[in-house]
């Protein structure tokens, strides 16, 4: 081989600790070594630039560059070696900077390091072949988990993008928690009015298929090509026939069943439509309250609808459908605050969470916009916020801001004010977080123009007192332990991942965090991308944030996606496990170990033998290190090459 | 009041033994309040307990160790038991009240009269002679009408022996205390 | 259902001002075959003084007495008052880390090796026992008496160290005394500190704590209050005076120990109980629940005829 060899300075991140210009040097003795430089940038324009040339005028087969992580830019140069007429594979990096300038300061030390390091990277590359990515065909049809307002966005912004997206909702409408919201912040816009034309305009899209009351059974495949099961839950009702008509609430004698939408507060009908704009506007029954199921005598829904759409012997519907991409868009669920026993742990009625409030303020709420107190009914006149249930606490373990309650207490207080007029609120915080647009203007217009309270101090105790609630608290400020004596106390209770996320990731092959919210490619640069290719993230299942990101999320996603579906065929990663037929022995060790479901055992002229699956195939190695026969080998990083290095290293 | 030279005032030895004996990380507090919100004797003291922590923090000895407060926690446990950062605030009060005692602070003389009344009982007779801390506080302090009231409820009761309860181990628990006063211990 | 033995540490206040509560409670243990055996020579714990001083020699003061037990041959021991309970507690965990462990045993004259857990009495009877002996071994049900029970601020926190009931709703006792036939009102303050130790030395102090807690009571309807702490008893019975003189109020409630209560409802003999050590007398109170029983069973028979 002709190989050369390129060391970048990275200005003074590696020459600053390193003496670049005596790495080249040393590079030169090694074998195949024809051409060794320092470069000042070597990703920059004229860096590349010099590579290519160099590849042009020596006739170079095969490039080391000596620089920073392959991370930032291994695509790049694998893309500039290519413009110079060899195979992109044909390049081999040592990280020069994470693992050698940027650990310590020695300088000769660190030569000696960097020295060694692009030995190794030498001898590898010279073990390694052109490899050629295979193509594939796409279904160009993307699958949104998710009906909130990322799911919504995306699933409308690739329908708008000309591709059919099936949406898959669990409960019955699409909406999210932003259905369940009166007003948002910092606008306070309703929040159906302006949620409310996005679910219509997904009910309408010729291009959108929804499937609400569902969940996402089975995922196998690999992107572009992926077999999905959809579970369609029984609803007990042909949402063919039903129109929507609400008589079937109207007369069921079971109002006591739990109302998610309203957050328990109230009860539902056993047959329900959770609210006005639910989208779509179907009933649905709920097995444990309706009396029909419990008792085995009721019916009257069943008589009463007028096109005859209740059917209680309704089952399960499994439907399956391939699809090219997924987005994820699950969203949260919110923290179970009676973990607190000295907020009342549950038992203390006019102690509600923030969501509660939320429909109690909300016109088509449970006390149609009338805030009252669960206990009596009575309309309260000092109410108190308390900021951070369940967030920056490490003592619940949920350490992390959730980054939206400052904001949503802000809004609720000015809210109340408006409801009730010779009100008090009170907000108890640590400190205030309003980052976005209009954000912390919003939070000193509730100071300023309506006489909100802000104290600053935590509430270590809430006890019942005369009817009402006293709530024990600090002002640090004031250096000074309060009390304030309430009517309704309301917690502004931090996210947690949804209910389900860590079973749905593991049915994506995602990873998720601690806390199961997705995990996505890198935390800055590639916010909507899983590790897995074809599978996206939308909105708070990757971590809790406003209504503005999550819908720019979506958008994101499904740009992410559009941009997959423009290609012609897709490409594999052609740096995955090969299996030598003559070696394998058919145990099926790798079969059970692959963590992708990438090899699969085949009929090879009578004898069982392992065959990779290429496209799915993501190149971690683990069936290579299973293999008892060394039969499967991963392409560019076989265990010759490994060992090659290993000698490279330890050899003086 | 003036200003607090940050760079000059900082006691970073005092800070060090505070989290070194009492095992807590000072810096874990993010100064809720939580502590001094459940704190029930705050109504009592000088300086709260959220911001006894503060002064720790910012390596302020003088000003902690001389404090009212310290004397005047009962170690209930409500601190430690509510912090969101898991820090066991009772016993970093606990430390300094030692760090106090042994450099000589005690604004509230009655509170450590008693102790020391009680704690000179035990090494005398192995268990409590409740009568005889009484008697022994009344004489340090001078409170010669401390509990009268309580007299004539208790008394005819029988719940008060006239006579202590010395154990057979007496000398065990003199060997306990002198050892521990020899090793540099305040008593 | 049997239970282990038990080394008994009774403390220094069952011998003078609450008798009443080490005497109820063994002969509650004894009905209800609870096995305690008593230490010889066992020697205060040192109760909040030692721990103020430091915590090395408080810790060696309650290690002695675990190497009683020790040597009785007992690796489980048992306390009625939740200050030795946290003590000895503390002991036992913090000599575990070695450096602790030996400068502790600097200050004693045998080394202590470790391995004894003590647990409060009120634990044993609803772990060992358990409730349904419990309500089985009643004789006289405590139907129509309203009771509040007071946890007290130590006995069940830290959490990590007492690992027993909840630390801010506990309900241990509350399951006991409804078992027996009482009707336990919710108290919300249930673990708030009454005052501890101040009350010599600040009297100010305990009188405003124990006032709260006995308004709260008497807001709550309970006719008597029971509590597992002998020093939370004293403030709210003996200086229950002196705490209504600081709340500016008038009314009486009694605070008896739950054991006390146990053993009325078990049937046994009151001289065993030692109502008459209780300051604020339950005399009206047993009075009134007997009444309240006579009404029911008129009124019930009233309806047959």
């Amino acid at each position: 081989m002709k190989i050369g060899v390129f060391i970048c300075h990275c200005g003074s991140n590696i020459e600053g600790t390193v003496d670049t210009a005596a790495v080249a040097e040393a590079a030169m003795a090694f074998p195949e070594v024809v051409y060794a430089k320092d470069l000042m940038y070597a990703c920059s324009e004229p860096g590349q630039d010099a590579v290519i040339e160099a590849v042009r005028e020596k006739g170079l087969d095969g490039v080391v560059v000596a620089s920073c992580t392959p991370r930032m830019h291994e695509p790049t140069f694998r893309r500039a070696i290519e413009r110079a007429g060899l195979n992109r594979y044909m390049l081999e990096m040592a990280n020069i900077r994470e693992h050698v300038s940027w650990i310590g300061k020695n300088r000769e030390a660190n030569t000696n390091k960097a020295v060694d390091l692009v030995n190794i990277a030498v001898e590898k590359l010279r073990r390694d072949r052109p490899l050629t990515p295979k193509s594939f065909d796409i279904t160009r049809r993307a699958l949104v988990i998710g009906g909130g307002v990322a799911g919504i966005q995306a699933a409308l912004d690739l329908a708008d993008g000309g591709k059919e997206v099936i949406l898959v909702e669990r409960t019955s409408s699409i909406g999210g928690k932003m259905a369940q919201l009166d007003k948002t912040f910092p606008t306070v816009d309703c929040s159906s009015c302006v949620l409310g034309p996005k679910m219509v305009d997904v009910a309408q899209h010729p291009n959108i298929t929804l499937y609400a009351y569902s969940e996402v059974e089975e995922v196998s495949g690999y992107v572009g090509n992926f077999d999905v099961k959809l579970r369609k839950k029984a609803t007990y009702v042909d949402w063919a026939k039903c129109t929507g008509c609400g008589a079937c609430m109207e007369k069921c004698p079971s109002k006591k069943s739990l109302d998610r939408f309203n957050e328990g507060m109230g009860g539902a009908p056993a047959i329900n439509i959770p609210f006005p704009q639910a989208t779509p506007k179907k009933a649905v029954i709920d097995a444990e309250y309706c009396r029909q199921f419990v008792k085995g005598k009721c019916g009257v829904c069943a008589k009463i609808c007028p096109t005859g759409a209740i059917n209680y012997d309704m089952k399960d519907e499994i439907i399956e459908v391939k699809v090219g991409a997924i987005i994820a868009a699950t969203g949260y669920d919110l923290f179970d605050y009676t973990k607190y026993g000295e907020y009342g742990g549950g038992r203390y009625p006019d102690v509600i969470t923030s969501l509660q409030y939320e429909r109690l303020l909300s016109a088509s709420g449970p006390t149609e916009g009338h805030i009252k107190r669960p206990s009596d009914g009575k309309e309260p006149k000092t109410i108190v916020f308390i900021q951070c249930v369940g967030s920056r606490d490490k003592s619940v373990d949920r350490p992390y801001c959730t980054g939206f309650c400052c904001m949503y207490t802000a809004k609720q207080a000015i809210l109340t004010k408006d409801h009730i007029p010779d009100s008090q609120s009170y907000v108890f915080y640590m400190d205030i977080r309003a980052p976005g647009k209009l954000y912390d203007e919003f939070t000193r217009r509730g100071i300023e123009e309506y006489g909100t309270r802000y104290i600053r101090g935590r509430v270590s105790m809430i006890v019942p007192k005369n009817g009402g609630l006293l709530v024990r608290g600090a002002d640090t400020l004031l250096g000074q332990q309060v009390e304030v004596e309430a009517d309704l106390v309301v917690l502004a209770v931090g996210a947690e991942a949804a209910k389900g996320a860590r079973q749905l990731a593991e049915k994506l092959r995602i990873s998720f965090d601690n806390y199961g919210y997705f995990m996505e490619s890198h935390p800055k640069l590639r916010p909507v991308e899983t590790n897995t290719a074809g599978v996206f993230l939308a909105g708070c299942a990757q971590g809790p944030k406003d209504i503005p990101a999550s819908v720019g999320q979506g958008s994101a996603a499904a740009a992410k996606v559009l941009g997959l579906f423009s290609k012609e065929q897709l490409e594999n990663d052609p740096q995955i496990s090969q299996v030598d037929i003559k070696r394998c022995v058919g145990c099926g060790k790798c079969e059970s170990t692959c963590p992708f479901g990438a090899i699969h055992m085949i009929d090879f002229r009578g004898q069982p033998k392992a065959e990779v699956i290429e496209t799915v195939c993501q190149g971690c190695g683990i069936c290579a290190v299973t293999c008892p026969q060394g039969a499967v080998q991963l392409s560019h990083f076989t265990d010759n090459q490994i060992l090659t290095e290993v000698e490279a290293l330890c050899l003086f | 009041m003036d200003a607090l030279n940050l760079n000059a005032s900082y006691d970073a030895d005092f800070v060090a033994a505070v989290q070194a004996q009492s095992g807590q990380n000072v810096s874990l507090c993010y100064q809720c309040g939580n502590c001094t919100a459940g704190c029930p004797y705050t109504f009592v003291y000088d300086i709260p307990v959220s911001q006894i922590m503060r002064l720790v923090q910012a390596g302020q000895k003088r000003r902690v160790l001389e404090s009212h407060s310290l004397w005047l926690c009962a170690t209930c446990e409500s601190c430690t038991t509510r912090c969101p950062n898991d820090i066991d605030v009772a016993r970093i009060m606990d430390v300094l009240r030692h760090m106090a005692r042994c450099e000589g602070y005690a604004p509230e003389g009655a509170v450590k009269a008693f102790w020391d009344s009680f704690l000179e009982s035990v090494r005398k007779h192995g268990r409590v002679f409740e009568v005889g801390v009484v008697a022994r506080y009344v004489t340090r302090t001078g409170r010669f009408m401390t509990d009268v009231d309580l007299a004539p409820r208790v008394i005819p009761k029988g719940k008060l022996s006239l006579r202590p309860h010395p154990i057979q181990g007496k000398e065990e628990m003199e060997k306990i205390f002198k050892r521990f006063q020899e090793q540099g211990g305040c008593l | 259902m049997s239970s282990p033995t038990y080394a008994y540490y009774p403390g220094c206040s069952g011998l003078g001002t609450s008798k009443e509560y080490d005497r109820s409670t063994r002969a509650v243990c004894k009905a209800l075959r609870v096995d305690l055996r008593d230490m010889p020579d066992w020697s205060c714990c040192g109760s909040t003084p030692a721990h103020t001083v430091d915590h090395i020699f408080s810790a060696a003061l309650s290690a002695r007495n675990l190497g009683i037990i020790l040597a009785m041959g007992l690796n489980a021991a048992t306390t009625p008052c939740p200050s030795c309970l946290t003590n000895l507690r503390t002991a036992e965990e913090r000599m575990k880390k070695t450096e602790f462990g030996e400068r502790v045993n600097k200050l004693l004259d045998a080394p202590y090796a470790g391995g004894v857990e003590t647990k409060s009495v009120l634990q044993i009877l609803v772990e060992d026992v358990g409730l349904e002996a419990i309500a089985a071994a009643t004789v006289k049900p405590l139907a129509g008496l309203k009771v509040a029970a007071y946890y007290g601020c130590i006995m069940n926190r830290p959490p990590e160290l007492m690992r027993f009931d909840d630390h801010e709703n506990p309900m241990a006792m509350d399951r006991i005394m409804t078992a027996m036939g009482a009707e336990v009102v919710p108290f919300p303050l249930k673990v708030e500190c009454c005052g501890a130790s101040y009350g010599v030395a600040r009297q100010d102090v305990t009188a405003k704590l124990s006032g709260r807690l006995l308004q709260t009571a008497v807001d709550a309807g309970a006719d008597v209050i029971v509590t597992a702490c002998p020093l939370c008893q004293m403030n709210l019975d003996l200086r229950q005076n002196q705490a209504l003189k600081a709340l500016g109020a008038s009314f009486s409630i009694p605070t008896l120990y739950y054991t006390q209560l146990m053993g009325k409802a078990l049937g046994l003999p009151e001289v065993e109980l030692g109502f008459d050590k209780i300051c604020v007398s339950p005399k009206q109170a047993f009075a009134a629940m007997g009444k309240a029983k006579e009404e029911k069973q008129k009124s019930s028979q009233g309806s047959r005829t």
